[in-house]
């Protein structure tokens, strides 16, 4: 019988299995930022077990609150950064430097096919893009990461969805994942590896992957993978040209984290997505989904373009495209993080910020800032904001405040009208 | 050793968010302690009071399907730690929530929905009362006048986290 991506990574990293079915893997990426890791960090100091497994394997960005917002930001990020000093991590982001952690991760060519990574963050499966197995983890789990470079897992089954067809003018992988997640409800992938193949998912760049396997959390699974293939060799290219003759060659090595022909899946999902339409939610649940016909007209107070699911390169394109020469609704506040530095500096080159600014958007720096709202573009109760980000918990961007999901073409076209509104007629 | 229950707190909704146990604004607090006074701040239900002396009181919680769903933020499992609520039983959990509790050396502990039917038989009686033994994975309710006592299952990998009182010294005795 083959084996699964995750079940090749399982093995692969297997440093004990203590009882029947739990497995405890050896880490390669261990990514930290300043909202879960500071108490790790003072747990670890309380029990004079102030150490780092690997200096080189542990990543670390301040992402959530910069510039911080008041003492007990800037404590969390005092902590963070004197850490990050103290044990000599090199790789640890500060302001000028600092982006979303799930953006500028993979932007810094650190997640390799077969890796295992883990964060103290739920959407730390975006990284399975690169056929990683990739997982959020509690402070805990992260204080065992960072002490001894291992996490236990129970062994997760695979979910296998095919996304069959090709997306429609004015449909992206966020339409897509909004209608998996409607597809396998919020809590339908618990403990399964949600992998995502098939000729849309081959056709995607490494950006629409990631958005991809952004949400695998929202229906509860434990990481969302893609199996490695040319694109994600052109993407890593810059970081990995030393290691391999040619990329045929890269392409080659990194076919074996692919799942075998015969691999058993837990179940198998087809869904033709040649017909699907602009999707949005509409209540408190990211498995709550209805098209963007059926929303059309609800009046929204802000507009949010960024985040880990959606603050990359290509969606400030598709969103700039649709807002250029255009204003936003007086009656909406428009706000867009760009979510790294070097995202930030392409839209400049590209005058894709100069767009969104003269639409009459705020750009903020890269932070994760609005989307649970801790810092910048908190909502007052009972305002409604259409969100690039990935979760419209009740209140989740500020007590009373309703968030619907949508792409940032939806995002775009909804800030033009002041109410959500489908992306397809300004394309 | 901690003690695993005490009064009873129901909460009858599936998929309550780890928003709803701990807003995300108060991440910001650098001790469990200080999560404290926000158990369950958001949480909106007929009949619950996040502010009142039966949710500050309670020594364990019954809900239904996908308890802790959302964030990985161990702030979750922590403000029930910190309120003296070391085990929550439910239909099933979100695994990062689920696998925290354990991690913290606490119980997550999962019973078929009819299970948890009967558990909320007891939801009207004032003086609904649970004793969870880990060891034997028994759990006994008690209130109205009227007793019940059921097994569970734990992996004995999470039964070894909560007899060892959690994860960090678990793992660095061991690896």
């Amino acid at each position: 019988m083959g084996m699964t991506t995750a079940q090749k990574i399982f093995a692969a990293h297997l440093v004990d299995e203590p009882f029947a079915g739990t497995k405890v893997l050896g880490i390669d990426v261990v990514m930290c930022h300043e909202i879960t890791t500071p108490i790790a960090i003072a747990d670890l100091m309380a029990r004079g077990k102030d150490r780092v497994f690997d200096t080189t394997k542990i990543k670390a960005v301040i992402d959530h609150v910069t510039p911080s917002k008041d003492s007990k930001t800037a404590t969390q990020a005092k902590m963070l950064r004197d850490w990050a000093r103290r044990h000599e991590i090199k790789d640890f982001f500060d302001i000028g430097a600092n982006g979303v952690c799930h953006a500028i991760f993979p932007e810094k060519g650190f997640i390799r096919p077969g890796n295992t990574v883990i964060m103290g963050d739920s959407h730390t499966c975006t990284h399975g893009a690169f056929g990683a197995f990739a997982a959020g983890v509690g402070t805990t789990d992260l204080e065992v990461g960072i002490l001894k470079g291992v996490c236990a897992f129970r062994e997760p089954k695979t979910i296998r969805i095919n996304l069959n067809g090709t997306l429609p003018k004015g449909v992206y992988a966020k339409d897509a994942i909004l209608r998996v997640i409607s597809e396998l409800t919020v809590n339908g992938a618990t403990d399964r590896v949600i992998e995502f193949g098939g000729p849309i998912v081959d056709a995607m760049t490494m950006e629409s992957r990631m958005t991809l396997c952004n949400m695998a959390i929202e229906a509860g699974g434990t990481s969302g993978i893609c199996a490695p293939d040319r694109v994600t060799v052109d993407y890593l290219w810059p970081f990995i040209s030393d290691s391999f003759a040619s990329k045929e060659a890269a392409v080659a090595e990194y076919a074996k984290w692919a799942s075998d022909a015969d691999a058993e899946y837990d179940k198998v999902i087809d869904l033709d997505l040649s017909n699907l339409t602009p999707l949005c939610t509409f209540g408190y649940k990211p498995d709550q989904v209805k098209s963007i016909e059926e929303m059309a007209g609800t009046p929204v107070d802000q507009v949010y373009v960024g985040s880990c699911t959606n603050g990359r390169i290509e969606d400030l394109r598709v969103a700039a495209q649709i807002l250029k020469g255009k204003k936003i609704a007086p009656t909406v506040r428009g706000i867009l993080s760009p979510a790294t530095p070097q995202i930030y500096k392409e839209a400049v080159a590209e005058g894709l910020i100069q767009t969104f600014m003269d639409a009459g958007f705020c750009v903020t720096n890269p932070t994760c800032g609005a989307c649970l709202g801790m810092s910048n573009g908190v909502l007052a109760e009972g305002e409604v904001c259409a969100s690039t980000t990935n979760r419209n918990f009740m209140g989740r961007m500020g007590k009373g405040g309703m968030v619907h999901l949508l792409s940032p073409a939806t995002a775009a076209a909804s800030a033009i009208e002041g109410k959500l509104a489908d992306p397809r007629k300004y394309l | 050793m901690k003690k695993f229950g005490g009064p009873a707190l129901f909460l009858d909704r599936s998929d309550i968010n780890t928003d709803e146990i701990i807003p995300a604004k108060y991440l910001t607090e650098i001790t469990k302690e200080d999560l404290k006074p926000y158990l369950l701040e958001d949480l909106k239900l007929p009949g619950f009071d996040p502010k009142s002396d039966k949710t500050f009181g309670a020594g364990a919680v019954v809900t239904r399907a996908n308890f802790g769903c959302g964030s990985s933020r161990e702030h979750a499992p922590w403000v029930f730690e910190v309120n003296g609520i070391h085990v929550v039983i439910a239909e099933s959990f979100a695994r990062i929530f689920r696998q925290n509790m354990f991690n913290c050396g606490m119980a997550a502990i999962e019973l078929a929905p009819e299970q948890i039917d009967r558990l909320f038989t007891f939801a009207d009686a004032a003086d609904a009362t649970i004793e969870v033994d880990v060891a034997n994975t028994t759990l006994t309710i008690k209130g109205g006048g009227r007793e019940e006592s059921m097994q569970f299952e734990i992996s004995p990998f999470d039964k070894a986290l909560v007899l060892a009182g959690g994860w960090v010294d678990y793992a660095d005795s061991k690896y």
